[in-house]
């Protein structure tokens, strides 16, 4: 935090998001989350809370679930950027997506990229998590319609559908 | 030192009664942008309805409106509402259902909804309306486009319209086994017919597109970060815009400096009367001005949650009570002859609606015209409000909705969008004002907190004989009981409000419910029975019957024997045409009083089910909102200040609160459909607390029933969670 103690100092700064080099001129201590909505215009991550007790804005900070709202710009560094507006390839929906969109696991969708991105994490470090793996991960993750249940089992079927090479 | 109070939805429905269509506004523009094609207009007036043929290329609709639908030359149908889609999925059900009346496709539906310019008047989203009023309305129109069409194929065949059928968007002549697409039939025409409802609608029995699984309309976009809520619009040369906050309610100001936050770079101070905020080239910039501010406050000193429901109790709104709404025999006189009797009284704390998608609003003014892309449930509300701010007539104001992130009733106003009206007026720029949470906690208003005094008489074999049900400021949503009771007394008490409050989704029928079937479940312990046998040894109404008996059924219950570690109850009742039965099991930690709730099983009939995948997801998300206003929602407040504004202090249900839930439906094809929004909430808090009673033997009366800590000065609470 603090850059050359100039509280609004700018600084500039080159992020690796969704595999492409962006650059942004603002000041070190603005967070992540703002950058991504309001400078780089990808608002597919959200503001639920801004201290960290959502999730709605994870992103992923070389595969690992992250708090956009809790990380500084400056703070980033090298480290590889995905947002939900990157796990598409090709116009194909990862195992993850494909398999929120089969459970139909959300309502309003407001908390879905968070979601999407943090089952991914999880995926990532136990492709075959229990439910109380699921549950421990996915803790800090609101859905304030309640789609718990159904994002459960989306996260239940993406496992699934990895192991048997369906999505990526 | 009271509130303005929010209209509740039953007043608003009174008030806005005799509005409809888009009146005051200039449709040519609108008219002229459609291509051609067939227009069908929606209106209640009968006088309106002879209009079939007319070509709508030059001329205005009639103003009474309330819905309208195209079919382009190419066949794609575009139907527009005033309603809106907050989550609750009508977007896709009511496309669904205009294409089982006008036999098309349903990816050939595009609805736009909510926006002030391009959809009819509309009073709001709210109240589980959408379903019963508005799907009849668009199957209506559907029908009559399709007849029109049939006997526009008719004419040009020489056929009897009778000897042809319609499917898959197209007008079929089996006999010559030919088929014309709607479009064609359409083509390089403008015609328009206005219709009033239709009695001919498709029964839901023979229903194939309708009441089906079909997965939400625009899916896709909800999983790849596409799809844009109102906090993501963005305009070229937007700015970012803040609001300087009073230090409490009903603060004044006594000294302002805003120097510090003019000397930013492209900052600009906006200060008219009250208001006073921020616009700079960036959202983190603009929100550093606001903080770079110095303002000082008084705040006189007002009620808190210590002594809210003597307050409630003691300050009727108006300053005198307006006496029972209900009353049969003499409830006083029975009660008094009863040989069980019960009077007990019940509270339920304010809580916040915390949608995840907070206020937000950008504004834009063009040449005098003012556009507003804003979260709100009620548009055209929005609309109105702006057009007060600011003295503009209703073609000077645009309000657009995109679908939101939710708002359970939280959302019907439009703080935000005047806000960034006024910023952009002042900046000459596009502005975007997004709340905090804080301010999203603070600035919006509350579920009301409530005072429920209940009093009970029955004779000993459990027939109840009195029934008492007063309400002080909670609301009188599904106030009445259910049960066939020959002497009633049931008033709601309108009180003044501490805090601003308003619509919360299910309104006050969650605490009139809370109240009513915990008493029910005391009064069948007094009188030594099941509390499911003493509910239906008292209840005639055959629909709510049959939600307690199909939920008991999958339940186990009778089976399942509460012992002190679990606990199993049942509650249930009907508002807004939904019936719900809910059955819970809580497991209690005998000794930590910690509680949790492990299964929820719940049956719901709303009539017809229009789409039965969307309907589970709305339900079992009532009940997991439920647990939180059961369990541990909150507001914490003290002299005009919220205590506990951030999520890490007012608790949310998260994964590890959620129980399995099972939802039964009753579908009722025979019977008209209604909405599914709000009632699914209503049955959890009571079953849970009897779900505890009959583990613990303590009957928790309050809402939240448990809170982690207690509140300063009051006992710890009896069971925690
Ligand atoms: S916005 Fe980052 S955790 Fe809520
Ligand atoms: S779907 Fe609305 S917050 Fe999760």
């Amino acid at each position: 935090m603090g850059w050359l103690g100039l509280e609004f100092g700018m600084g500039d700064f080159v992020l690796d998001v969704n595999g492409a080099p962006l650059s942004v001129s603002c000041s070190p201590d603005e967070t992540l989350l703002s950058v991504l909505r309001n400078r780089l215009n990808l608002t597919g991550t959200k503001y639920g809370c801004g201290e960290g007790k959502c999730a709605a804005c994870t992103v992923l900070m070389d595969g690992q679930a992250t708090r956009s709202c809790l990380t500084t710009v400056d703070s980033v560094g090298k480290a590889k950027i995905v947002t939900i507006e990157g796990l598409e390839r090709n116009g194909r929906l990862s195992a993850v997506q494909e398999a929120f969109l089969e459970e139909g696991a959300f309502q309003c969708g407001y908390c879905t990229s968070g979601m999407i991105l943090g089952a991914t994490s999880l995926l990532h470090e136990h492709p075959h998590p229990t439910d109380s793996q699921i549950v421990e991960a996915m803790e800090g993750h609101v859905c304030r319609c309640g789609t718990y249940p159904r994002i459960v089992e989306a996260v239940k079927r993406a496992s699934r559908s990895q192991t048997q090479g369906v999505g990526r | 030192m009271s509130y303005r109070v929010e209209p509740t939805e039953d007043g608003m429905r009174k008030l806005s009664q005799e509005r409809t269509g888009m009146s005051g506004l200039d449709r040519r523009d609108f008219l002229k942008g459609l291509g051609a094609g067939l227009l069908i207009c929606l209106t209640r007036a009968s006088a309106a309805a002879q209009e079939s043929g007319r070509t709508f290329g030059g001329h205005e609709l009639p103003k009474e409106l309330s819905a309208w639908l195209h079919i382009a030359a190419d066949g794609r149908v575009t139907v527009f509402t005033g309603k809106v889609e907050v989550g609750q999925n009508i977007r896709t059900s009511l496309a669904q259902q205009v294409a089982e009346e006008l036999k098309v496709p349903f990816e050939t539906i595009t609805m736009v909804m909510g926006d002030t310019d391009l959809t009819p008047w509309d009073m709001g989203t709210f109240g589980s309306r959408t379903t019963p009023t508005m799907g009849p309305q668009l199957r209506s129109m559907a029908v009559a486009a399709r007849e029109m069409l049939m006997e526009m194929a008719a004419q040009r065949w020489h056929v009897a319209t009778a000897s042809l059928t319609s499917a898959d968007g197209k007008v079929i002549d089996p006999q010559h086994a030919r088929s014309v697409t709607y479009g064609e039939l359409t083509r390089g025409e403008k015609l328009v017919k206005t219709v009033t409802a239709s009695e001919s609608l498709t029964p839901p029995k023979e229903w194939k597109v309708a009441g089906t699984a079909v997965p939400k309309a625009e899916g896709r976009d909800f999983v790849t970060g596409r799809h844009k809520y109102p906090s993501d619009i963005s305009r070229p040369g937007m700015m970012f815009g803040a609001v300087l906050r009073a230090d409490g309610f009903n603060a004044t100001l006594e000294s302002l400096d805003t120097s510090a936050a003019e000397k930013l770079a492209g900052v600009k101070v906006v200060r008219e009367g009250e208001f006073i905020g921020v616009v700079a080239p960036d959202a983190f910039t603009a929100e550093n001005a606001v903080s770079a501010i110095q303002a000082k406050w008084t705040v006189p000193a007002q009620p808190s949650n210590q002594g809210l429901f003597a307050y409630l109790k003691n300050n009727p709104e108006g300053g005198r009570d307006d006496g029972p709404q209900h009353v049969t025999g003499s409830a006083a006189q029975a009660f008094a002859g009863a040989d069980l009797k019960l009077e007990e009284e019940y509270t339920v704390a304010y809580i916040a609606h915390a949608p995840l998608e907070p206020r937000a609003a950008v504004a834009e003014w063009v040449d005098g015209k003012l556009t507003v892309w804003t979260g709100t449930q009620r548009p055209f509300g929005v609309r109105d409000e702006l057009m007060q701010a600011f003295q503009l007539s209703p073609s000077q104001v645009r309000v657009i909705q995109p679908d939101m992130g939710s708002g359970y009733g939280g959302k019907h106003t439009g703080e935000a969008a005047i806000e960034a009206a006024r910023l952009a007026k002042a900046a000459g720029r596009p502005v975007k004002v997004v709340w905090t949470r804080s301010e999203e906690f603070t600035w919006a208003y509350f579920r009301p907190a409530g005072v429920i005094e209940m009093k009970a008489g029955a004779r000993r074999d459990g027939t109840l004989v009195a029934w008492e049900h007063h309400n002080y400021n909670s609301g009188p949503a599904a106030i009445e009981t259910p049960y066939r009771v020959a002497n009633q007394v049931i008033q709601y008490h309108a009180a003044k409000s501490p805090l601003r409050q308003g619509s919360y989704r299910g309104l006050a029928s969650t605490a009139n419910h809370f109240a009513r079937e915990s008493h029910m479940d005391s009064m069948a312990h007094l009188a030594k029975m099941d509390p499911l046998e003493f509910r239906l040894k008292n209840l005639d109404d055959p629909r709510l019957k049959e939600v307690f008996q199909a939920a008991a059924v999958r339940f186990g219950w009778g089976r399942l024997k509460s012992t002190p570690e679990r606990g199993f109850g049942i509650a249930g009742g009907v508002d807004k045409g939904g019936y719900v039965a809910t059955c819970a099991e809580v497991e209690m930690d005998a000794t930590t009083r910690q509680v949790r709730i492990r299964r929820v099983v719940q049956a719901w009939d709303c009539g017809a089910v229009v789409n039965p995948d969307g309907l589970r997801n709305q339900l079992a998300g009532a009940i997991v909102q439920g647990i939180g206003g059961a369990l541990f929602e909150r507001i914490l407040f003290a002299d005009g200040r919220i205590l506990n504004p951030h999520f890490a202090q007012y608790r949310l249900p998260r994964f590890s609160d959620t129980p399995v839930v099972e939802i039964v439906l009753v579908d009722r094809r025979d019977l008209p459909s209604a909405g599914a929004g709000e009632t699914g909430l209503v049955g959890l808090a009571p079953a849970v607390g009897n779900a505890i009673f009959a583990a613990s033997g303590t009957r928790l009366r309050t809402m939240p029933m448990a809170p982690r800590n207690g509140l300063p000065g009051e006992p710890e609470p009896m069971v925690r969670s």
